[in-house]
């Protein structure tokens, strides 16, 4: 009988490992980062116990690395989203994903009567709770909670 | 008077406390002496893209009364908007011909946004259901004249608390006096858990009730709105409520000698008229208010202090 612990999605030898990314954002985080247009190898399990998320997912993409700008388009639905950058099957660096105090573009206001979504002005969000990511609204002042959020 | 640096009033937190109480000293110094000629060769545009006839005519008193002139419209079918163009144009081509420009309309965050790309200060005369920040310098004016400060007043705030955009805006102006809380309305019409949050923050205290009558007798200020029917998804909460709001002269009988009533107005039935003669009514006090307060801070978005 083989009782070895094994990895419950595959390791990859080099590219990207998105860990800590809460259950119910994972496919949301998919269509952020454009990863069904990508021709890489993708991995990605959810569901996953984990201690401080409840349920997580991972995503493990061979050969593909992301830009600081992709990274905080994450930290909106997945604050604590771990970038684990992998050469030859090791961790070479971890990013933290950092919430921006303010956010310009990438999302939607979600108050419908906001001038944001009625002209072609480009959003602004003061983010008022970075843990559970809240951004007010700088027109419409009013608050758009992280499951409302919606990507431009 | 001097020019100072010209700036937009959009929302009630653009202003500091030392603004509010700067706002409300001119607006004393109009009251004394409200027909002034500092806005001699200076035009004022009134673009109501929702109408509103009753913080229209309060604008335009304010300006004519400091000499301006004044062009606009006051129902959006007559102007281009109706053709389809946008904000960004309209507020571009007119900030080319007028000194100020004063602006409703329906949506919310239009008057910000038009802040933006208006070349002269704009003053936000209300947005959807967001800001009406002179209806709170007026409700802050008729507060400290009636009470002497706005210091540690006991502010009772009743009907709907939820939707009610004047009274975010005044909770969020007297936060910043030391203000005492009382909130009375339905369950469905409570107010808001980010700003009783806010309250909380900055270590004030507030109370809350649904019952009327008996929860007013320590008041200073009784700031009534009107509960809505169309804020009730099921119409037999309304019914059930809908009496409980209605102050009656009776009901004054046991509160303090300078408890005053404010409404932000027009009032339908919250009021029962039998209050209208008591000397604790105050709202259509506060509403010619309103004109002094606007003088003020057309002269404050102007520079002109």
């Amino acid at each position: 009988m083989n009782n070895k612990p094994q990895l419950k999605v595959s390791a990859i030898k080099n590219g990207t490992v998105i860990d800590h990314i809460p259950a119910s954002a994972l496919f949301k985080v998919i269509k952020i980062l454009n990863l069904n247009q990508c021709k890489q190898q993708i991995t990605f399990g959810t569901n996953l116990d984990s201690n401080r998320l409840g349920k997580k997912a991972i995503i493990k993409i061979s050969e593909r690395f992301f830009k600081e700008d992709e990274v905080n388009r994450i930290a909106l639905i997945a604050p604590l989203a771990k970038f684990n950058l992998i050469k030859d099957f090791a961790v070479v660096e971890k990013q933290s994903v950092n919430v921006p105090d303010e956010i310009k573009g990438i999302v939607k206001c979600a108050n419908p009567k906001c001038i944001t979504n009625h002209e072609d002005v480009l959003t602004s969000f003061k983010v008022i709770d970075k843990e559970s990511v809240r951004l007010q609204c700088k027109y419409c002042e009013k608050i758009t909670e992280q499951e409302q959020l919606e990507m431009k | 008077m001097a020019q100072l640096k010209q700036r937009s009033l959009v929302s009630i937190t653009d202003f500091t406390k030392e603004d509010i109480l700067q706002t409300l000293r001119l607006a004393e110094a109009f009251e004394k002496n409200p027909n002034q000629n500092i806005l001699n060769g200076k035009l004022a545009a009134t673009l109501f893209f929702e109408p509103s006839t009753r913080t229209r005519l309060s604008f335009e008193t304010a300006i004519s009364r400091l000499g301006g002139k004044i062009i606009g419209f006051s129902d959006p079918n007559n102007s281009s908007v109706s053709k389809g163009e946008t904000l960004k144009d309209t507020i571009m081509m007119i900030s080319n011909y007028a000194d100020i420009i004063v602006m409703r309309h329906h949506i919310e965050g239009a008057a910000r946004y038009a802040s933006e790309v208006s070349k002269v200060p704009i003053i936000n005369a209300g947005d959807g259901a967001n800001q009406h920040p002179t209806q709170t310098l007026l409700d802050l004016y008729s507060i400290q004249k009636t009470q002497g400060t706005l210091d540690g007043l006991h502010i009772t705030m009743v009907g709907d608390l939820k939707y009610g955009r004047t009274v975010h805006s005044l909770l969020q102006a007297l936060s910043l006096f030391n203000t005492r809380f009382t909130f009375i309305a339905p369950p469905e019409l409570q107010m808001p858990e980010e700003y009783k949050l806010h309250l909380k923050n900055l270590g004030l205290t507030y109370e809350e009730h649904t019952e009327l009558a008996p929860n007013i007798k320590d008041s200073d200020i009784i700031y009534m709105t009107r509960v809505q029917r169309e804020r009730f998804q099921d119409p037999m909460e309304y019914e059930k409520v809908k009496n409980v709001y209605i102050l009656h002269n009776k009901m004054l009988d046991q509160t303090k000698d300078n408890v005053k009533i404010l409404h932000p107005l027009p009032r339908i039935n919250e009021i029962s008229t039998d209050v209208d003669n008591n000397p604790k009514a105050y709202y259509f006090e506060q509403a010619r208010n309103g004109v002094y307060a606007r003088m003020a801070v057309i002269c404050m978005a102007l520079g002109l202090e």
